[in-house]
C-alpha cells in the first residue's frame, strides 16, 4: 500500500515559504548548470555550422588558424590546379584564395577594442558558402575599397554598420552591405575584395585556400596529394573539422568551469534540501507514527518522503530550466582564445541539456532527501506516537 | 548564552547550514580569485613602461628600424623588441606564453624578474639559450641545460632551445610561467627561410624616464609614425594588458555573476533554516514577550543567532579558501600564472557573510517581533 501523491503535495504546500526557498536554491543551481552547458553548446553549434563538409581548407603546415597561416601565390596556384575540385555553373573551379587578417575595432557599446577578422574573398568565395546572404545593401564592387560586414560585426562594432566606414591599412573602407551567414562564424567577419586587401595590407601571399570537392568521398586522396607534394608546405582539413577544432579550447574551458561550479553549488542546494526534509520529518513524527499504526509499511513512508524531496528537486529544476531557456534570446560576443578573434554566439538549449539539467535537479533532491526519508522510515511506531 | 543554546538545539540542522555556508564562502573566494587572476597581468604592470604596436592589430608587425626612432623621442629611456612566438611544446595542451626578447634591454626594464648573475651570463652568451619562470620549469620538470623543442605555429619549423636560466618573481604578482628566448635568434632564422619577414618586431616595450609623461610620450611616438605604412598605437603597459582582459570580458562577467549566485543560493538555504527555526519557536517567543521582554529583544535574539552562525561558518570558509586556492592554482598550472587570494577577496567574503546573516534573519525576526502573545502561545509548529 503506498501513500497517495496528494498527501505529498499537500505537505509541500503546507510550508510554502520553506518549500519555495529550498526549491529556489536548487533552481539557481540548475540555472547556472544549464546556461553554462548551453553556452558551450552554442559555441560548438556556431563553429560547426560554419564549415561545410565538402569544402576543404588548406593552410600552412603547423598553423592552427588562417591568421597564422601563409600560402604564397605559387603554392596557391598548385593547389588550384589539382584534379578533383568541383566546378561552378560557369565552368570555373570553385577555389577561393583568401587573405585573412585581424584588425582591432572599438565595440559599439563600450568603445573597447577587440579583434575582428577581415577576409578577402573572390566571387568563388561566395559560391563556396551558400549560407551567406546579403540582408541589407549590396555586394562590394570588385577593385574598390568597399566591404560588407557580418550581422554580428555590423551591430557590435563602431563603423561597421551599413554606410559607415571602417579605417584600417591607412584607408577608409565603406561598408556597403550587411550579410547574414545563418548564425555561423562568418557573422563575426568583414569581407572585402581579396586583391584589394592584399595591396592594402602589403601582403605577397594569401592566408588560406578553400575549395569544394567534386566528390566528397575523395577527401583523403586530395589531402594525401597536397601533403605529399614537396613544393607545398601545406596541410588540408575538411572545413567542418577545421572550425570544430577552433571551438575546442573555449568550449572545453566553459564546460569544465561550469560543471565544477555547478557541482560545488549543488552541495549548497543539497544541504538546503536536507535541512528542509529533516525538518519536515521532525515536524510530522506523530503523523508518521499514526500512518505506520494504520498499516502503511516502512517502504511506503520512505517512498513518500523521497517523492517529496524529488518533487522539490523537480520544481527547482523546472524553474531553473525555464529561466535558462530565456537566455536563448541573448547573444554573446567574446574573444576565442584559439583564433584571437571576436566571435558571436548564442546560448543553445538542446534536448540533451534539458534532460541533463532535470536529471541533475532530481539527483539533488534524491541525495538531499534520502537520509531524512530513511530516518522517517526507521522510526518505531511507539516512539513516534509518543513524540506527538 | 541563550543564543548559543538555541544554536545547538538542532545540532544537525546547524551543522548542515554551517557546512553550506563554508562551501559557499569558499567557492565565492575561489571565483573572485579566478577573476583577479585574469587581471594579474594588468596589476603587475609598471607605469614607466609603454607598449608600442601596430595600430591595425597585434598580428601586424612593425619594422625593426622603429626602435631607433622611438629611442630618439624625448623622455624615452630604452626600447626592446618583443615577438609572441606561439609555439607548441609537444602537444597543443601544453600552453604557456613564449616571447622572443631583445634580452639585455628587456630584462633591464623588468627588474621584477629575478635571475642570478651566472644564469644571466649563460643566457646572454648562448644564442639559442632560453629562460623559464620557476612555476613553468617545475610544471614540466625542466632543469638548467635541458633542451626544449617548440613547434612553431606562426614561425614554421621545430625550434630547439637550451634552458639557461630559471627566473623568480620579486613578489607573488609576477607571472612565473613565461618562456623567453633571444629575439636575434628568431630574426636570423626567419630571415633565412622568409627574407620578407625578417627585421620585424611584434611590438616594442618602451621604458620612459617619468611615468607622469606617459601620455605625452605615447602621443609623440605615434606622431612619429603617423601616415607611414605601419602606423603605431602606443599605450601604457596597463592599458595594453587591460585590452586583453576586455576581449574576454563576457566570460569574466559570467564568472563574476556566478560568484554572486552562490551567495544567493546560500542565502536561500540560510533563510530557510532561520524561517524554520523561528516558526518552531513562536510559542517561546510569545512566552518571552509575556514575561515582559520587548519585541526588539526577540528580534535581536533571532538576528544574533543568524549572524553568529553565518560569521562562524564564514570564518571557517575563509580559512579553507587559502589551501583550496593553492591546490587550484597548482592544478591550473600555466593557465593562471598568478593565483593568490587577495585581501579584497577576504573582505568581500566577510561582507557576503554579514549580508547573508542579516537577510536570513530579516523576515523571521520581523514576524517574531510582531507575533501577538496570544497567537504565539496558541501556535503549533
Amino acid at each position: 500500500m503506498t501513500l497517495p501523491l496528494s498527501y505529498v503535495i499537500r505537505n509541500l504546500a503546507a510550508r510554502r515559504l520553506t518549500t519555495a526557498l529550498t526549491a529556489s536554491g536548487m533552481a539557481l543551481v540548475v540555472y547556472v548548470f544549464a546556461t553554462v552547458l548551453m553556452l558551450a553548446a552554442g559555441l560548438e553549434r556556431t563553429l560547426v555550422a560554419t564549415g561545410s563538409d565538402d569544402n576543404v581548407v588548406v593552410i600552412r603546415k603547423g598553423a592552427q588558424t588562417e591568421v597564422q597561416s601563409g600560402v604564397d601565390r605559387r603554392q596557391a596556384a598548385i593547389v588550384e590546379s589539382l584534379p578533383g575540385i568541383a566546378t561552378g555553373g560557369d565552368g570555373r573551379r570553385l577555389v577561393s584564395k583568401e587573405p585573412v587578417v585581424l584588425i582591432s575595432l572599438p565595440k559599439r557599446d563600450s568603445g573597447k577594442p577587440s579583434n575582428v577578422v577581415i577576409r578577402g574573398v573572390t566571387p568563388e568565395g561566395f559560391a563556396l558558402r551558400p549560407q551567406v546572404r546579403i540582408v541589407d545593401g549590396r555586394l562590394p564592387r570588385p577593385g574598390t575599397a568597399e566591404v560588407i560586414a557580418g550581422r554580428s560585426v555590423a551591430s557590435g562594432f563602431r563603423g561597421a554598420g551599413r554606410d559607415e566606414t571602417v579605417r584600417f591599412a591607412t584607408r577608409d573602407w565603406t561598408v556597403v552591405g550587411v550579410f547574414d551567414a545563418g548564425r555561423t562564424g562568418f557573422d563575426s567577419e568583414i569581407w572585402g575584395d581579396g586583391e584589394q586587401m592584399l595591396q592594402a595590407f602589403r601582403r605577397q601571399g594569401f592566408s588560406s585556400v578553400i575549395f569544394k570537392l567534386a566528390d566528397g568521398a575523395r577527401f583523403d586522396e586530395m589531402k594525401a596529394a597536397i601533403e605529399a607534394d614537396p613544393r607545398l608546405t601545406l596541410e588540408a582539413k575538411r572545413e567542418t573539422r577545421f572550425y570544430a577544432d577552433q571551438s575546442e579550447a573555449l568550449a572545453k574551458f566553459i564546460t569544465y568551469l561550469g560543471t565544477s561550479i555547478s557541482v560545488i553549488f549543488s552541495i549548497g542546494a543539497i544541504i538546503g534540501a536536507m535541512i528542509t526534509m529533516y525538518a519536515s520529518v521532525a515536524a510530522r513524527t506523530g503523523e508518521i507514527g499514526t500512518l505506520r499504526a494504520l498499516g502503511f509499511s516502512r517502504t511506503a513512508i520512505l517512498a513518500a518522503f523521497l517523492v517529496e524531496a524529488l518533487l522539490l528537486g523537480l520544481a527547482g529544476g523546472i524553474v531553473g530550466l525555464a529561466g535558462a531557456s530565456f537566455m536563448q534570446a541573448i547573444s554573446i560576443s567574446t574573444m576565442n582564445f584559439q583564433t584571437f578573434a571576436e566571435l558571436a554566439f548564442s546560448f543553445a538549449l538542446t534536448p540533451g541539456i534539458a534532460a541533463g539539467s532535470l536529471g541533475f535537479a532530481l539527483a539533488m533532491g534524491f541525495i538531499g532527501g534520502f537520509l531524512p526519508a530513511a530516518r522517517a522510515a526507521r522510526m518505531k511506531i511507539v516512539d513516534a506516537l509518543r513524540a506527538a | 548564552m541563550l543564543v548559543l543554546r538555541n544554536l545547538f538545539r538542532h545540532k544537525l540542522r546547524t551543522i548542515l547550514t554551517a557546512l553550506g555556508i563554508v562551501v559557499a564562502i569558499a567557492s565565492f573566494g575561489i571565483l573572485r580569485t579566478i577573476v583577479d587572476a585574469w587581471y594579474a597581468g594588468a596589476n603587475a604592470s609598471n607605469s614607466a613602461r609603454l607598449v608600442t604596436r601596430s595600430s591595425v592589430s597585434l598580428v601586424f608587425p612593425l619594422p625593426l628600424t622603429y626602435a631607433q626612432k622611438i629611442r630618439q623621442v624625448d623622455g624615452v629611456e630604452s626600447v626592446a623588441a618583443v615577438n609572441w612566438f606561439g609555439g607548441v611544446y609537444i602537444t597543443e595542451r601544453n600552453f604557456f606564453p613564449q616571447f622572443a626578447i631583445q634580452a639585455p634591454a628587456y630584462l633591464a626594464m623588468y627588474p621584477e624578474l629575478l635571475l642570478d648573475d651566472a644564469e644571466r651570463k649563460a643566457f646572454d652568451t648562448d644564442r639559442k639559450g632560453a629562460l623559464a619562470g620557476r612555476k613553468l620549469a617545475e610544471q614540466y620538470g625542466w632543469k638548467i641545460g635541458d633542451t626544449i623543442p617548440l613547434r612553431g605555429t606562426i614561425f614554421p619549423g621545430t625550434w630547439t632551445f637550451t634552458l639557461r636560466g630559471i627566473y623568480d618573481g620579486a613578489d607573488k604578482t609576477v607571472d612565473q610561467s613565461t618562456f623567453f628566448f633571444h629575439w636575434d635568434y628568431l630574426n636570423e632564422t626567419v630571415k633565412q627561410s622568409f627574407p620578407r619577414r625578417g627585421d620585424q618586431a611584434g611590438l616594442f616595450v618602451v621604458r620612459i624616464r617619468d611615468p607622469g609623461q606617459a601620455a605625452s610620450v605615447s602621443q609623440a611616438v605615434d606622431a612619429t609614425f603617423a601616415n607611414s605604412l605601419a602606423e603605431t598605437l602606443t599605450e601604457t603597459e596597463k592599458a595594453f594588458q587591460l585590452s586583453f582582459v576586455a576581449m574576454t570580458e563576457a566570460i569574466l562577467v559570467a564568472i563574476q555573476a556566478v560568484s554572486y549566485v552562490v551567495i544567493l543560493i546560500i542565502m536561500a538555504v540560510m533563510a530557510n533554516t532561520m524561517a524554520m527555526t523561528a516558526r518552531e519557536r513562536y510559542g517561546e517567543y510569545a512566552t518571552l514577550k509575556a514575561l515582559g521582554f520587548s519585541s526588539l529583544f526577540v528580534a535581536g535574539l533571532i538576528a544574533a543567532e543568524s549572524m553568529g552562525l553565518a560569521l562562524a561558518a564564514a570564518a571557517f570558509g575563509i580559512a579553507v579558501t587559502f589551501p583550496l586556492a593553492n591546490a587550484f592554482g597548482d592544478a591550473m598550472g600555466s593557465l593562471f600564472p598568478v593565483f593568490y587570494v587577495s585581501q579584497e577577496t577576504v573582505a568581500l567574503q566577510v561582507g557576503a557573510a554579514l549580508v547573508v546573516g542579516l537577510v536570513a534573519a530579516a523576515v523571521p525576526a520581523w514576524n517574531a517581533a510582531r507575533v501577538k502573545i496570544v497567537d504565539g502561545l496558541r501556535a503549533v509548529a
